[in-house]
């Protein structure tokens, strides 16, 4: 066994798995708040992306990469909040396959939409990070994927802190619980629902961005397979739970890494789907989902 | 043999007894009803009789056949119908197609006479209308029969779903909250209605209601559950005077 | 039999309304008027090869989405993976077509070389593609709406995926050299075969089964349907049907490549099946020969045709989410009695105009 190629192994997964929990969060906030899948999350997570690489490459002014992330996750939230306000809001009483095939629509609206704008032929990604690598041993971890690690951690911890200790963090538990409860309590529901898609859209965006980087690409189905995968993510760890898309997130990124390294990369992707089958096959509520059943 | 034979009917859900030992004996060409305040597991009891939920423990039997790990539709095939509380039609079906479906197990064709069109086919389908229709006409219904399901008033939907769990020939009617939603006239023209199915079908009926009232006139035995548990039987005027159905409807 | 006893002998009813045989005939001499009018044109050249391609490539698309009604319209469960029966249908086909080429140089009775060798390979897909069918729609009995829809999504890519890596199938590269033995009658035929008997199978107990589920899984099972025989039923007749349309696919093209049966292929399905009213066979007729010919006559403009459809699909489900026709089927005598009706009234008020006249 080569205990260097393991650790970088390791490394790598736990690189995928951070930006795949990044992203499964916003997957499940929004399911547990309005039980639809955002199939247009993976395209949000592009745009996060793109606008990273515009502002890095259109302005004059050369900016810190942290403002950059900053700005970028701003636009991604919007675009979130407008795309709810839009697309679903109208839907939220409608029978729930409307707002899922309506979902699949935006999906394929903003990726065409991007293409579009930038065009079919994916664009080199700046850098950002240029530091010199640290060393683990003999392996060589570029300070991308520290960055990666470091910063998803801290931000899902604060994520964890908001949703439990904040009074609007405390209204969209209520919110995902029971949407008429939570009106008669005076919360105002198209805020919380809006906040929801505001925090989801600038993870993912978060996500995109740390994704383009390490590939130094970005194209206009950048979001289809991360997204897809961090959905699974999001399914593994049961949807709705935010602890779950991070344990799903990991997970799924170790599974792929790993098949990719030790198995053959042709079928990491089949694996992962096949991981996403079982799953809904014998725990369709995830692993720590809780199990609904229809009253008759 | 009783048609309907429930013994030590329990079921758990988690650490919460919805229905400790019920017990039950239906016998052809009976109406009896099953009554309690809200929450008292009157529908759990007719979700564990028609297969939705499998008892914790007990056993029932329809027409002398144990339905332990029988499926709803394999009960319903033994001869026992029901109706639920919260309608549930065939919302974008017409009135006639919903009869018809659950006529489904009157008829015998398969799928390549469905494509052929033979004459057995043919055969049925018209028998399957004719039963529809007379069955529409039983509860006033034949005018609406190409309507959708979902367009009907609610007191008619109400009788359509009785309908429809006529349609599958059953022996025991099983109807939950029949009248809820209506007006006491109506209420007590499907009360009328209720009493003819069971004599001209002969059917036995297991109706439930909260309101007593009601049940009182029609019924001639009268189950009363409470907290999951029977709390009292017999004849409506004994149900009436019965100290421990007071206390449940009226509180301390 | 119990309740028909009881009630005696009813006259037949007059409100009865039967899929009667005369309206076969006319919905089929409808048909075989539009064929012979097409065969006509393509044959004299009228309507050039480009044309005839589009026109057997809208005949696809019917039948795919004519077949994905069956499960997502009827049966009401969604499917994301349609591509997937597609694929394993188009690739069984051409292998077994490329085997029979060589085998098969003439025709048999009154079967033609390329029909006989059609129907053969055509009988293949069905069969491995109703395999997958069962072995998809069984486990995702247990399913329910998104979820089952994204189950099928990830089946749709596993084969995308196993038809890229394993080499029998031609890899990425595609499968080449497939005969090309499909022509316009072929594909109209089986079109409309498929077309009919999913038709006629709606308007039975079985097809009313199926409805039922869509409706209220259990009410219908509270009325004695056995939902998991009819749900498996209802998956395996759309994936035999859709293998049947990538079967035509197949020898329409002559080449197959993974790409083509991605997830965009199943989403493009599904956009006809809803836009044309899910559960509405002819609504997905007439969505799937607008979706087809539209990008075709807007070629030039390919980068906005996936704009166009998301928006479609989008302002659809806001503004009329019950699609084109909803749950209605277009009923040629009915429309010919409206035309008649319409024809006289016409006819009356001119001869009234003229009385008044003199």
């Amino acid at each position: 066994m080569d205990i260097d190629l393991l650790i970088r192994q390791l490394i790598n997964s736990l690189n995928t798995g951070s930006i795949y929990a990044l992203v499964a969060i916003g997957y499940t906030m929004v399911y547990g708040i309005i039980r639809l899948i955002n199939f247009a999350h993976g395209e949000i997570m592009m745009f996060g992306a793109y606008f990273a690489f515009v502002i890095a490459t259109s302005l004059p002014v050369e900016l810190p990469f942290f403002l950059i992330v900053i700005i970028s996750m701003g636009l991604a939230a919007l675009m979130g909040i407008f795309s709810e306000k839009i697309a679903y809001k109208k839907l939220r009483t409608a029978p729930r396959i409307s707002a899922l095939i309506t979902a699949i629509g935006m999906s394929l609206f903003l990726q065409n939409f991007a293409q579009l704008l930038f065009g079919a032929t994916p664009k080199v990604m700046p850098r950002f990070i240029t530091a010199a690598p640290i060393m683990i041993g003999n392996t060589a971890v570029s300070m991308v994927t520290v960055y990666t690690i470091f910063m998803s951690i801290i931000i899902m911890v604060l994520l964890t802190l908001f949703v439990k200790k904040t009074k609007a963090g405390k209204a969209m538990r209520a919110v995902s619980q029971d949407k008429d409860a939570a009106l008669l309590m005076g919360i105002n529901i198209n805020r919380i629902i809006s906040l929801t898609f505001a925090i989801g859209s600038a993870l993912g965006a978060l996500g995109g961005i740390f994704y383009s980087v390490a590939y130094s690409q970005v194209y206009p189905t950048l979001g289809v397979m991360p997204g897809l995968k961090a959905f699974i993510a999001a399914v593994f760890g049961g949807i709705g739970n935010i602890g779950g898309a991070v344990l799903g997130g990991y997970t799924i990124g170790f599974i792929e890494t790993m098949t990719k390294g030790y198995i053959s990369s042709k079928w990491a992707d089949a694996i992962v789907f096949s991981v996403l089958i079982l799953v809904l096959l014998f725990k369709p509520s995830g692993i720590l989902g809780k199990n609904v059943k229809e009253k008759v | 043999m009783a048609l309907l034979e429930v013994k030590d009917l329990t079921i758990r859900f988690g650490g919460l007894t919805a229905v400790d030992n019920f017990e039950l004996i239906l016998e052809s060409n009976e109406l009896v009803g099953l009554i309690g305040p809200n929450g008292a597991g009157k529908t759990t009891i007719f979700n564990l009789l028609t297969g939705v939920y499998a008892p914790t423990e007990g056993s029932i039997h329809v027409d002398g056949v144990n339905t332990k790990n029988k499926k709803p539709n394999q009960i319903v095939m033994l001869g026992s119908s029901r109706t639920f509380q919260n309608i549930r039609l065939f919302k974008d079906m017409s009135v006639i197609d919903n009869i018809k479906v659950a006529y489904h197990n009157q008829m015998t064709y398969n799928l390549l006479s469905s494509i052929v069109k033979n004459k057995k086919f043919r055969r049925e389908e018209q028998e399957a209308v004719d039963v529809a229709v007379e069955l529409l006409k039983v509860f006033g219904l034949e005018q609406f029969q190409n309507e959708l399901a979902k367009n009907l008033p609610y007191g008619k939907q109400r009788k359509l779903e009785i309908a429809r769990a006529l349609a599958t020939n059953p022996k025991i009617l099983l109807l939950d909250e029949p009248a809820a939603g209506m007006n006491p006239q109506e209420t007590e023209e499907l009360m009328e209605t209720i009493k003819l199915v069971k004599e001209r079908f002969k059917v036995s009926v297991l109706l439930i209601e909260h309101d007593m009232k009601l049940v009182m006139g029609i019924c001639e035995r009268i189950i009363v559950v409470d907290y999951g548990k029977i709390i009292a039987k017999g004849s409506p005027k004994e149900i009436r005077k019965d100290k421990a159905v007071i206390k449940a409807y009226l509180g301390e | 039999m119990g309740l028909s006893k009881l009630f005696g002998t009813v006259l037949p009813h007059k409100a009865y309304k039967k899929l009667s045989i005369s309206t076969v005939f006319i919905n089929l001499a409808f048909v075989t008027i539009i064929f012979l009018v097409l065969n006509t044109l393509i044959n004299t050249g009228i309507l050039n090869r480009y044309y005839s391609t589009i026109i057997v490539l809208v005949l696809v698309a019917i039948v795919m989405s004519a077949s994905l009604n069956i499960a997502t319209g009827f049966l009401g469960q969604l499917v994301l993976g349609h591509a997937g029966f597609m694929a394993i249908g188009a690739y069984t086909a051409a292998l077994i077509g490329i085997a029979l080429y060589p085998v098969i140089t003439d025709g048999f009775l009154f079967l033609s070389r390329n029909l006989l060798i059609f129907l053969i390979s055509a009988s293949g897909a069905a069969l491995t593609a109703s395999i997958a069918g069962l072995l998809v729609g069984t486990p995702a009995l247990r399913l329910r709406g998104d979820y089952l829809g994204i189950m099928t999504l990830g089946f749709g890519e596993i084969v995308r995926i196993i038809l890229t890596n394993v080499e029998f199938t031609g890899g990425a590269q595609g499968l080449k050299a497939i005969p090309r033995i499909m022509t316009f009658p072929i594909a109209f035929w089986t079109t409309a075969t498929i077309v009919l008997v999913i038709y006629l199978f709606m308007f039975s107990r079985h097809g009313r089964a199926i409805l039922s589920i869509r409706e209220d899984e259990i009410a219908s099972e509270s009325v004695g349907i056995n939902i998991t025989k009819y749900k498996i039923m209802g998956f395996v007749l759309a994936s035999m049907f859709g293998g049947i349309g990538g079967a035509i696919f197949a020898f329409q093209g002559g080449f197959l490549a993974p790409v083509s049966f991605g997830f965009i292929k199943s989403v493009e399905i599904f956009v006809i099946v809803v836009l044309g009213g899910m559960g509405s066979i002819s609504g997905a007729i007439v969505a799937a020969i607008f979706l087809t010919f539209l990008p075709e006559l807007l070629r030039d403009f390919d980068q906005y045709r996936l704009l166009l459809y998301s928006m479609m699909l989008i302002l659809t489900m806001l503004f009329r989410p019950q699609g084109m026709m909803g749950t209605k089927e277009f009923d040629t005598p009915r429309y010919l009695r409206a035309l008649k009706r319409f024809f006289l009234r016409k006819k009356k008020t001119d001869d009234l105009l003229k009385g008044s006249d003199q």
